[in-house]
């Protein structure tokens, strides 16, 4: 019995972190943290680090990884599925609004021409994004290769991200069992 | 079998992207191209809807090129399959999650990752912004023309405000109003 107001409360706790958050990603972090933590002392300030941390190294949005790995915690099974659903809710609810009520105004003619500024300022910000990778990037000469490597073959060839990606993980092994062999000896 | 394609599509951005946000972009952009769902201005009109929407980034697009090519029901299925991964791969992480965090091959991984997505941003960035500053392609004779120089010079004024930590979505309104502004004065 006690399971089910917890997988309830994950739900609508989700739901708001998924409601009030704008940007995705890492701007979720700090909402989550209240809540899971402050507000509901589901798990510590150690585990958001270390939800941060598994979020960054497995494939997908940080805000689902992050909503299924708490709730497993909390509730298991049944916990994951209501968190992943409550933080996936809000936006699949408003998206859907938004793409017909879009889809409705896209022929007036200041709306193309604030998108034609928008356009030019959405640019800035994954120049800004870009920047912010960067940061937290590994830096040195592997890096740098492996930034300029993947840049000029999905720029100028006709190659696909996937293969990149999967060529990139790879090299970062091989060179960290080189790097730990070399540390043996 | 345009559900089956969203569903596919979107599970194949929800598995082989890292870091979610922005370093979905590539995967993004090559998929719905690739499927003729959306074009490139269309993705960049949808990233400052998604901006100004809450909700993760790639949630928002899944739903939002799920609606558009195949209504609630298509929206339903790209989204199910940009999160299906996500979900399955942190459930197993869960379990053996001491493992998974001194994994030497997990390591490994990520410092091939992090950087690759660097590049592939970097990629992505050079040719949405060839369809914003030149729309109507490469040539000499657009040079003349004063709208050339709107995209630019609201695009210079943006990346100062951005370093500057501005709101994205007070960026986005700005660059709405001087577009709409420049609009309306140049008559484009």
């Amino acid at each position: 019995m006690k399971r089910i107001p917890k997988t309830i409360s994950l739900l609508l706790t989700f739901m708001k972190i998924g409601l009030f958050t704008f940007g995705g990603g890492y701007a979720m972090i700090p909402l989550i943290q209240r809540e899971t933590v402050e507000n509901k002392n589901w798990i510590s300030d150690e585990d958001i680090l270390e939800i941060v941390a598994i979020a960054e190294s497995t494939p997908g949005p940080i805000a689902i990884n992050a909503a299924t790995f708490i709730g497993y915690r909390v509730a298991g099974f049944l916990g994951a599925l209501s968190a992943t659903l409550g933080v996936v809710l809000p936006s699949f609810a408003i998206i859907t609004v938004v793409s017909f009520v879009l889809a409705e105004f896209q022929n007036v003619r200041w709306i193309q021409y604030a998108f034609n500024g928008i356009r030019a300022g959405v640019l800035a910000l994954i120049v800004k994004a870009l920047w912010s990778m960067y940061k937290q990037s590994p830096k040195g000469i592997f890096s740098y290769l492996i930034m300029l490597g993947a840049f000029v073959v999905v720029a100028f060839l006709p190659i696909n991200v996937i293969f990149v990606i999967l060529t990139c993980a790879v090299v970062g092994i091989v060179q960290a069992l080189i790097m730990s062999r070399r540390d043996k000896k | 079998m345009i559900y089956l394609n969203l569903f596919l599509a979107f599970l194949k951005i929800g598995l082989f992207t890292f870091g979610g946000g922005y370093a979905m972009l590539p995967m993004i952009q090559e998929e719905v191209t690739a499927h003729d769902w959306l074009n490139q201005s269309d993705l960049i009109d949808f990233i400052a809807v998604s901006e100004s929407t809450p909700g993760p980034f790639a949630v928002n697009i899944a739903t939002f090129v799920g609606a558009r090519t195949g209504g609630i029901f298509g929206s339903i299925c790209a989204t199910l399959g940009v999160v299906l991964p996500s979900f399955v791969i942190i459930l197993i992480v869960a379990k053996c999650y001491a493992k998974f965090k001194s994994s030497r091959l997990v390591v490994g991984a990520m410092n091939g990752l992090k950087p690759a997505v660097v590049g592939l941003i970097a990629a992505a960035l050079l040719s949405l912004s060839q369809t914003v500053f030149f729309p109507a392609g490469l040539s000499v004779s657009v040079l003349g023309t004063a709208q050339f120089y709107v995209s630019p010079g609201i695009f210079a004024a943006a990346v100062v405000l951005a370093f500057k930590k501005l709101h994205p979505i007070l960026i986005i309104l700005l660059s709405a109003v001087i577009g709409v502004i420049t609009g309306y004065v140049l008559q484009i």
